[in-house]
């Protein structure tokens, strides 16, 4: 039912990958990410395609939780390919009438199209293997550094923290307001697209309502439970790099030097 | 020891909505207490909970915690780490997304260090008799549950009073049973302050001290025996008599031998079958 549903992508596991400190995570995944755009040659390309299928491989969770991450982006996929093919101009190797495909254009859509799908995976072993709290810490220590030119970051931990305490609880109240207006033989599936959106009203008006109230209230308890902001608090879950993070950390630095190096192979 | 002292709590004040919530208001809460404050809707009783512990500032009068003005800015924190608050709704007080760090979001307030806030979560949930739904999410947890919980999250700040603002009042029968029974045993062993706000006459007979309140104004206060033998007066004040001492008050007229202050149905036992 609509209460079981998954807050984030993590699937449960105990990897290299699972076990690593969230920040080097998304360092490594940011480094990862700038290698992909460093490579500017077939070896290269090979070589970034082999990184990441071992980074995923590592992380232990099934392949086909990545390609279901790639899904969404087949269009986009199939329209950059589609560009690059027809409308990148050079060597022509076909043509009718004044589409023409190059062989420069062949080599860009698969370079595009590539780096897209390893983007993605990229991104996915973050979110797969690292929960959302986790996640949250780890936005804050990553912007705390920046507190001092007035980034709020312990305030914007908070409130993805709430947010996320809130997902299943504000689910199960939509949940109940559409009952309660489909018992008042409301129905939200009939019509054309705007009857559905007028459809859609009498729930999200006393969710909002109800939502707002909600808020008032969780202030209201946690000002009672001493509350004042990041100022004085302590943390349970406090983020420690181990020998792995710095480990992991060397690993990604080689990743990027030798993609690098790659843009003076030959071919 | 909470001595609230004259006090007056206008809303709006200065407007043409100013509603006077309380009205000249006295009250004594001495350590290890347990007090039930009744009254109907809107007669002040969560406002009067609400100064307890500073959410809420008297507009006249004063409100000392230990000898700490709730008007005192500086040790506001030292008043709300005395006088813990529990809410009516279970949903919208937790904070965090485990049951261990609802828990451990008042210590983490608090300032102290990781160790000393893992003892005080399994201290905590060992007093609520939670130990097994440390890692849970609280979504997963029954209304009773979720109340427990943050009560846990209250009992880890090592409070002296718990004010509980209608804690039962969303809960089904054993969730309210469940949430009685941790609010007795937590004043009863621990020797907590227990002050609970409630709809339920059930409940207030197992106060020590009942206070009735109407109109931003204390119109009763008693031992639950005094309180309930009114029975027309609080009806008056559109308050129930639990059944048991309504029928020993009509009993009461025809058979004398039965008296009228019966609070549960096992004194009622004893009385007609010794």
């Amino acid at each position: 039912m609509l209460k079981d549903i998954t807050i984030g992508q993590y699937i449960k596991g105990n990897s290299v990958l699972h076990r690593l400190d969230p920040r080097t995570k998304i360092f490594g995944m940011l480094a990862v990410m700038v290698a992909l755009f460093l490579i500017n040659k077939w070896t290269g390309l090979l070589y970034i395609g082999v990184v990441v299928f071992a980074i995923l491989f590592a992380s232990q969770v099934p392949l086909r939780f990545y390609l279901k991450g790639i899904k969404p982006l087949l269009f986009i996929l199939i329209f950059t390919a589609l560009i690059q093919i027809f409308l990148t101009p050079g060597n022509v190797l076909w043509q009718w009438k004044i589409f023409h495909i190059t062989a420069e254009g062949i080599r860009l859509a698969v370079f595009m199209c590539t780096r897209l799908i390893l983007l993605v995976m990229t991104t996915s072993v973050l979110t797969l293997t690292t929960t959302p709290i986790q996640l949250t810490d780890a936005v804050e220590a990553l912007l705390s550094p920046f507190k001092r030119i007035g980034v709020p970051a312990h305030e914007l931990a908070m409130m993805m923290t709430i947010a996320l305490r809130f997902i299943p609880t504000l689910i199960d109240e939509t949940d109940k307001i559409m009952k309660a207006q489909a018992a008042r033989g409301a129905s939200f599936d009939e019509g054309g697209l705007i009857q559905r959106a007028k459809a859609l009203l009498p729930i999200l008006v006393p969710l909002f309502l109800n939502a707002i109230k909600r808020a008032d209230e969780l202030a209201m308890a946690m000002e009672a439970r001493c509350y004042h902001g990041g100022e004085g608090r302590t943390r349970l879950n406090e983020l420690a790099y181990k020998a792995a993070d710095y480990r992991a950390l060397v690993v990604v630095a080689i990743i990027v030097v030798i993609a690098f190096a790659t843009r003076w192979v030959a071919f | 020891m909470i001595d609230v002292n004259n006090v007056v709590h206008i809303y709006n004040a200065d407007s043409d909505s100013e509603i006077l919530a309380l009205d000249h208001v006295n009250l004594h809460i001495e350590q290890g207490e347990h007090i039930a404050i009744l009254g109907r809707n809107g007669c002040g009783k969560s406002t009067l909970a609400k100064h307890l512990n500073g959410l809420l500032l008297p507009t006249e009068g004063r409100v000392s915690v230990d000898d700490f003005d709730t008007l005192d800015a500086d040790h506001s924190l030292d008043i709300l780490q005395r006088v813990g608050m529990v809410f009516q709704n279970p949903d919208n007080q937790l904070v965090a997304t485990t049951v261990l760090e609802e828990i451990a979001f008042g210590p983490e307030n608090l300032g102290l260090p990781r160790e000393k806030i893992l003892e005080r979560v399994d201290e905590a949930l060992k007093m609520v008799q939670m130990e097994d739904f440390r890692n849970a999410m609280p979504h997963h947890l029954s209304g009773g549950q979720k109340q427990r919980i943050a009560i846990a999250g209250i009992i880890a700040m090592r409070p002296e009073t718990i004010v509980f603002d209608e804690p039962t009042a969303m809960l089904d029968p054993d969730g309210r049973e469940e949430v009685v029974s941790t609010m007795l045993r937590l004043n009863k062993e621990e020797g907590l302050t227990i002050v609970n706000i409630t709809h339920f006459m059930e409940e207030a007979v197992l106060a020590d001290r009942v206070v009735v309140m109407d109109d931003g104004k204390i119109v009763m206060e008693g031992t639950p025996r005094e309180i309930f033998t009114h029975v027309d007066e609080l009806r008056a004040l559109h308050l129930d008599v639990p059944a048991v001492t309504e029928i020993a008050v009509q009993l009461h007229e025809e058979f004398p031998f039965i008296p009228r202050d019966v609070l549960t149905i096992e004194e009622m036992v004893k009385v007609l079958c010794p």
